[in-house]
């Protein structure tokens, strides 16, 4: 174990970063960058640290014990107040194989994002404080295990991401920023009447012998923690346990973003500025699937068992759905996004096959979904930057304008189709074992290979579209890419490769936690 | 040498090509002479190759060698058991023989491209993208599971995807290219699903293990339909790869891609690449799974032979006598003559590169005129060429001295048994039928190209014998192309030893139930299989016995027959080609527009897809987002009424409140007038009133 | 012969209390006023002595009397000194328009 409270610091360091940015001069835009970029790549050495120091045996999930880098104090402790009791809130942090490699992501994401914002002329100190809080955000919500704290982390995020698509965001800023806002915050409601059914249902046992209400996450999996006339708990005959897990559901599957909920995301994406992009599709997208599995899952296991068939039906629809309508887009971003919506899709399929090898392929999934998107966002960001349009059918040709860049986007382009030796195809090949071994959801698995083919189909015929053809004259000036961008495609492609040769590097982080989920879930009252 | 030492050199030989291609993908920019260093490691590859199949067949011979590591482990999973993906390698005498033949033609090719690519912008990335090609099917041969040859069988499709589009500013290169691709994937997703099966229920990948699980009477979800739907999705999977109809349509149009691509990728090994694994999961096959895979193969023949019979273009006549060549591996693997269907894999693996490389030199001499109508009397300028073409034609003819006259023959030979043990008699038809076509049409090639008079005096006036590095390459596949290599009787393949000793049919694993009569073991026999020597019945070795004769007769009729016509046609005139289109026109179009397959996939699956998804698309941005914006606007008019009645009638009180104290303060401001005096009026009338109301006195 | 009773004196008094009263709210002039509230004060101290010689209150009345003829003086004083500010401040000593307090 580590000596010091390791993801307190990964969590409040850009906290501190925005501070000493807000601090700074207006006038010095290049330090106020480097600071941000500093701040990030402290958090990846902290992230790494984290791995190094990571004992993948443990399992996490449901015990306290085998939780990792735990700090856990009390936060907001009031007694006695009339019918409401006691209100204790702990600042509980932990992380197991579920969040290690969303953590990684975040930190890795966010370093990424930060190169890329390199290019950002409006406002700098601004752009960067509000960038470091979302971070921050982010990776609060990705260790947190107290509800409580969680539901904060989650809203924190929004307030930031809000400014940065509305005040340096494309034409139809102020209308994507809203859309977004306004769609996750009505999801965030949901979330929160279940947090508080959660709380008034469930008591935890304190040292003193005494009981207490509690947001605790580990507490609320707990059966024998639940009292039998709670709201939501199973003990009574009249629980509304199934209302509850949709709500909470449906409040997750916004951020997904999952059908029909998905609508905010292409807006979203199209008029955010690249950085942003690659944020909200590396990490942000990860924050729906990561509470269903965190919150969802192990409180409402008898639920989840119940609704499993229609988790892969919505996940399957996502799959042809988004692949669908991203044939018929002639935006560069907005293709992007809706393939986002399709991948996001075999997240949702393997984890509802309930079986460890769905979900290892559905968190893998998650994660390779983050680079990949993400530099597929990187991707329209530097076609964007040198053209100002991104409409498909403006292009042809730059393969032999730009070749490297040419080369990396087909890199990015067969991963996202799943091209073996790249990270995608062991997820997706890891989701459609799993998905396809319970035959419930067989049959929806088989349709959901469709997804495989669409997605080869409007990634090539993207790739046609832009790069392949003679050269259109008017991109006869295009600058292929510099050292900035090299910096943040190389190690996005190192990371691909390296995950689809040697997987395991990956999955043995999660393997364990995602047994006990499994177990946890399946065995549970 | 040791077992260990012989996977070794066979993992060594697999990942040279990878080191070739990233070596020159990085530093090709910097050392455009990287090139040859690409060449030199297929020449290595190709010597270590030789050395591995010599010591396997010679000292291993009916031994596999197998070499795994476990690459992902998740054994302590609860649900839905302990699982534990496995890679591997293994080496049969199949494998070696792949490993001869595809590194021997990616060298010669190799050599060949180094002339007939000279001067392309992207010279040094050629040479790269044929190492990742090299790499790649070199996986595909060594594997001993499915979920690598799945792997591998993607990123061939990618090569194969980098290749054909190599020329990329061609819009229809890159057509092409993508259609290969996409075509391809149809095919996967079936081949995927019928691994996933197997995976579901045997929770490996592996091959023997699956077979050894299927030999124990375990099969998938209990039920034989499950077991024939496998084999016939993974069967999915070569009717995409090895451009069977229906999904046959990519391969013409591959050609866009260089000539030399051609030859290695879209005729010799990639393609074959769907009949090797069909031999490889050959045991798992039901009869109906069979029965489909026969058929798909004939058909898939016929429609390709009919195609050929009009085409124009060299490398189009090439392409479909591919196809129709493929379409008699696979139909030869239904009917259960699984040796002959490999060895001709590997015969027509050598004429047909020989053929493309020989249209490359062509097409080279004659600045890129692919089109016969052009050509015409190349024999006397381009002698070597010539003759190692009309060798490779003569053996895809099935002319007795030449390698595919073995093979060919063994394949009818097969059909006829199969005919005569099941009554599907319309599959010898087939085969017979295609032979003749096959002869006709590879003849007609010959004569307009190398025969006659030149039709472009211009251009043949520049035609040119090609420089050694290409004519070598000729020579050495045209010299494989003859018997001696393979049997010493030109007439009985079994005598040779590909058949006698290399390539033995392995045991069927499938319940009895499931299998043929003639695939059945009698009771003596059945012990014998448990050691993989027989797997055929007594009744089937007599039938391809009495098979063998009639077959070969017949053969060399229909080929003979074929090849007079053309002679009739084309070299002697003694018929008019264009009367007898001209009378037979619908058909003569139909043949010449490839059966309308691409315009009907067009109008259909292709406009209907991307209908579907305009559609679809209308429906995200109208009623989804419709919806949600519909809802957006709906909360916006209920909160303008609401503010409405706020305004209006809730502040309308308050403002009313405070409006009507103003109005009454305002009232009774008047009195105060801030005059002493007028206070002392009202305090006397007030003191005045008082008095009278109370009435002190 | 007409003799001069108590009500004789009331009757004065109270011509004098009106005619005081009348002077205090008609009159805009402040020193008027105040010449009205003399009136007023006088007609009290008639009343007081004329109470005090009909009636059984002993001497009372007249002491009052000369309290309030004392008061009188004290008040014009006051009062004047206050009118001469108001006229410093104001210009004038017109009651009418000194109507701040309405403010």
């Amino acid at each position: 174990m580590i000596g010091f409270p390791i993801l307190s610091l990964i969590t409040f360091l850009p906290v501190l970063g925005m501070f000493l940015i807000l601090f700074m001069k207006k006038e010095q835009p290049k330090s106020i960058k480097y600071l941000t970029l500093g701040i990030t790549a402290l958090q990846v050495i902290l992230a790494v640290i984290l791995l190094a120091n990571y004992n993948y045996a443990s399992g996490g999930i449901y015990e306290e014990k085998s939780f990792q880098f735990i700090e856990k104090f009390r936060w907001i402790n009031i007694s006695g107040i009339s019918w409401i009791g006691n209100v204790k809130v702990d600042y509980f942090l932990g992380i197991d194989g579920l969040s290690m490699p969303m953590v990684l992501l975040t930190a890795l994401i966010s370093f990424i994002a930060a190169i890329s914002s390199w290019t950002i002329e409006k406002s700098v100190k601004g752009y960067f404080a509000l960038f470091l809080l979302l971070d921050a955000g982010m990776m609060g919500v990705f260790v947190s295990l107290d509800f409580f704290l969680f539901y904060i982390f989650w809203e924190l995020m929004l307030l930031p991401m809000y400014f940065l698509i509305g005040i340096w965001g494309g034409p139809r800023k102020e209308y994507a920023a809203i859309k977004f806002f306004i769609y996750t915050l009505f999801g965030s409601v949901f979330i929160l009447l279940v947090m508080i059914g959660l709380y008034f249902s469930a008591t935890e046992l304190m040292a003193n012998g005494s009981r207490v209400h509690t947001f605790s996450l580990l507490a609320l999996m707990n059966p024998a923690n639940y009292s039998a006339d709670g709201i939501l708990s199973a003990l009574n005959p009249n629980n509304l346990r199934l209302i509850a897990y949709i709500a909470l559901f449906a409040g997750f599957a916004i951020k997904i973003p999952m059908f029909p909920f998905h609508t905010w995301l292409p807006d979203a994406h199209v008029e955010a500025p690249t950085p942003i992009s690659v944020i909200l599709a590396g990490v942000l997208l990860k924050m729906g699937t990561y509470g269903i599995l965190r919150v969802s899952y192990p409180i409402f296991p008898d639920i989840t068992r119940q609704l499993m068939w229609y988790i892969a039906l919505f996940g399957m629809i996502n799959i042809v759905y988004g692949a669908l309508v991203a044939l018929a887009q002639k935006d560069f971003k907005k293709l992007i996004a809706y393939s986002s919506i399709s991948h996001m899709g075999y997240v949702l399929l393997g984890m509802a096959s309930l079986t460890t090898i769905g979900l290892n392929g559905a968190i893998f999934q998650m994660f390779n979904h983050g680079t990949i998107t993400a530099m597929l966002f990187l991707i329209v960001g530097v076609v964007y930057d040198r053209a100002h349009t991104r409409g498909l059918n403006d292009f042809g040709g730059l393969a032999s304008q730009m070749p490297i860049y040419t080369g990396f986007v087909t890199v990015a382009f067969f991963a996202a189709i799943g091209l073996p030796s790249m990270s995608g195809f062991v997820s997706e090949v890891l989701v459609f074992i799993g998905a396809f071994g319970v035959s419930a959801i067989r049959v929806l698995t088989i349709i959901s290979t469709l997804g495989i083919l669409l997605g080869a189909g409007y990634m090539l015929w993207t790739l046609q579209r832009i790069f392949f053809g003679p050269l259109n004259e008017k991109w006869a000036t295009l600058k292929d890419l510099d050292k900035r961008e090299y910096a943040m495609f190389i190690p996005l492609t190192i990371i691909i490769i390296f995950l689809g040769v040697y997987p395991s590097g990956m999955l043995d982080i999660m393997n364990s936690s995602v047994n006990s989920l499994v177990n946890f879930v399946t065995n549970a009252l | 040498m040791s077992e260990s030492l012989l996977i070794n050199i066979s993992i060594v030989i697999l990942f040279l090509p990878l080191l070739g291609f990233t070596t020159v993908v990085f530093f090709g920019k910097r050392i455009p002479k990287l090139y040859l260093f690409e060449v030199a490691i297929l020449g290595i590859a190709l010597l270590l190759s030789i050395i591995v199949a010599y010591a396997k067949l010679s000292f291993y011979n009916t031994k596999d060698i197998v070499a795994a590591f476990t690459w992902i482990t998740m054994g302590n999973a609860p649900s839905p058991g302990a699982i534990n993906i496995e890679l591997g390698f293994k080496i049969d005498n199949i494998t070696v023989l792949m490993l001869f033949v595809v590194n021997l033609i990616s060298f010669l090719v190799h050599v060949f491209s180094i002339e007939y690519m000279r001067g392309d912008k992207l010279y040094t990335r050629y040479f790269a993208y044929l190492g990742i090609f090299t790499f790649s099917m070199l996986g595909i041969v060594l594997t001993h599971n499915l979920l690598m040859m799945y792997i591998f069988w993607e990123l061939v499709g990618l090569s194969s995807y980098l290749l054909i589009g190599f020329w990329f500013e061609k819009k229809s290169a890159s057509d092409a290219a993508k259609k290969a691709f996409i075509v391809n994937r149809i095919g996967d997703i079936g081949m995927f699903v019928g691994i996933l099966i197997l995976f579901t229920q045997y929770k490996t990948f592996t091959f023997d293990v699956i077979y050894q699980q299927i030999a124990a009477g375990n099969i998938p979800f209990g039920s034989n339909a499950w077991l024939t739907a496998a084999g016939i999705l993974i069967f999915m999977g070569a009717v995409g790869k090895s451009a069977q109809f229906p999904l046959h349509v990519w391969l013409p149009d591959a050609m866009e891609g260089p000539t030399p691509v051609s030859a290695l990728i879209h005729a010799a090994t990639m393609v074959a690449a769907g009949v090797y694994l069909v031999v490889r999961i050959f045991v798992m096959l039901t009869a109906d799974a069979m029965l489909v895979i026969a058929v798909v193969g004939a058909f898939t023949s016929l429609v390709a032979a009919t195609i050929a019979l009009t085409q124009n273009d060299i490398k189009k006549v090439l392409a479909y006598s591919t196809v129709s060549q493929l379409g008699y591996m696979v139909m030869a693997l239904g009917v259960g003559a699984y040796a002959f269907a490999f060895f001709h894999l590997v015969t027509h693996a050598f004429f047909k590169a020989c053929l493309f490389l020989g249209s490359g030199s062509v097409i080279h001499s004659m600045h890129h005129e692919q089109d016969i109508r052009n050509m015409g009397g190349l024999k006397r300028k381009m002698p070597v060429t010539y003759y190692t073409f009309l060798i490779s034609t003569l053996a895809i003819s099935g002319i007795p001295l030449f390698s595919g006259f073995l093979s060919k023959d063994g394949i009818l030979a097969g059909t006829l048994a199969f005919g005569k043990l099941t009554g599907h008699w319309f599959i010898p038809f087939i085969g017979f039928t295609v032979a003749g076509l096959t002869a006709f049409y590879m003849f007609r090639l010959v004569i307009l190209t190398f025969h006659g008079e030149p039709r472009d005096q211009h251009k043949f006036d520049h035609a040119h014998e090609s420089p050694f590095v290409m004519a070598a390459p000729l020579v050495v596949l045209a010299a494989l192309s003859i018997f001696i290599w393979y049997t010493p009787n030109p007439i009985g393949a079994a005598d040779g030893w590909v058949i006698k000793n290399w390539i033995k049919t392995p045991a069927q694993v499938v319940p009895n139930e499931t299998r043929f009569d003639f695939m059945k073991p009698s009771t003596e026999e059945a012990k014998a299989e448990i050691h993989g020597e027989v797997t055929h019945s007594v009744e089937y070795t007599e039938t391809m016995h009495w098979a063998h004769y009639p077959a070969m007769f017949l053969s060399l009729a229909v080929a003979g027959l074929g090849i007079l016509f053309a002679f009739m046609f084309y070299q002697w005139e003694k018929l008019n080609a264009d009367k007898l289109a001209e009378k037979i026109k619908p058909l003569y179009n139909f043949s010449l527009n490839k059966w309308f397959l691409d315009e009907l996939y067009d109008m259909t699956a292709i406009a209907g897809t991307l209908s579907f998804s305009s559609i679809l698309a209308w429906f995200d941005n109208k009623v989804v987002d419709g919806i949600v914006n519909g809802s957006a606007t709906v909360i916006r008019f209920v909160s303008r009424m609401s503010g409405w009645f706020d305004t209006f009638v809730v502040d309308g009180f308050v403002n009313f409140t405070a409006f009507f104290s103003g109005f009454v303060g305002l009232s009774f401001r008047r009195l105060q007038t801030g005059k002493v005096q007028t206070y002392i009026v009202f305090v006397i009338f007030a003191i005045i009133i008082l008095l009278m109301f109370f009435k002190p006195f | 012969m007409l003799h001069v009773g108590l009500t004789h004196f009331l009757i004065v008094s109270a011509i004098l209390f009106s005619l005081g009263i009348y002077g205090i709210v008609t009159r805009k002039n402040a020193v008027m006023v105040l010449m009205g509230i003399e009136l007023v004060l006088n007609s009290a101290n008639i009343n007081f002595i004329a109470f005090s010689k009909y009636g059984n209150f002993g001497l009372g009345g007249q002491v009052i009397a000369l309290f309030v003829i004392v008061l009188a003086a004290a008040e014009a004083a006051i009062a004047l000194a206050i009118v001469l500010n108001i006229y410093k401040t104001f210009s004038n000593v017109n009651v009418d328009e000194i109507d701040h307090l309405k403010e």
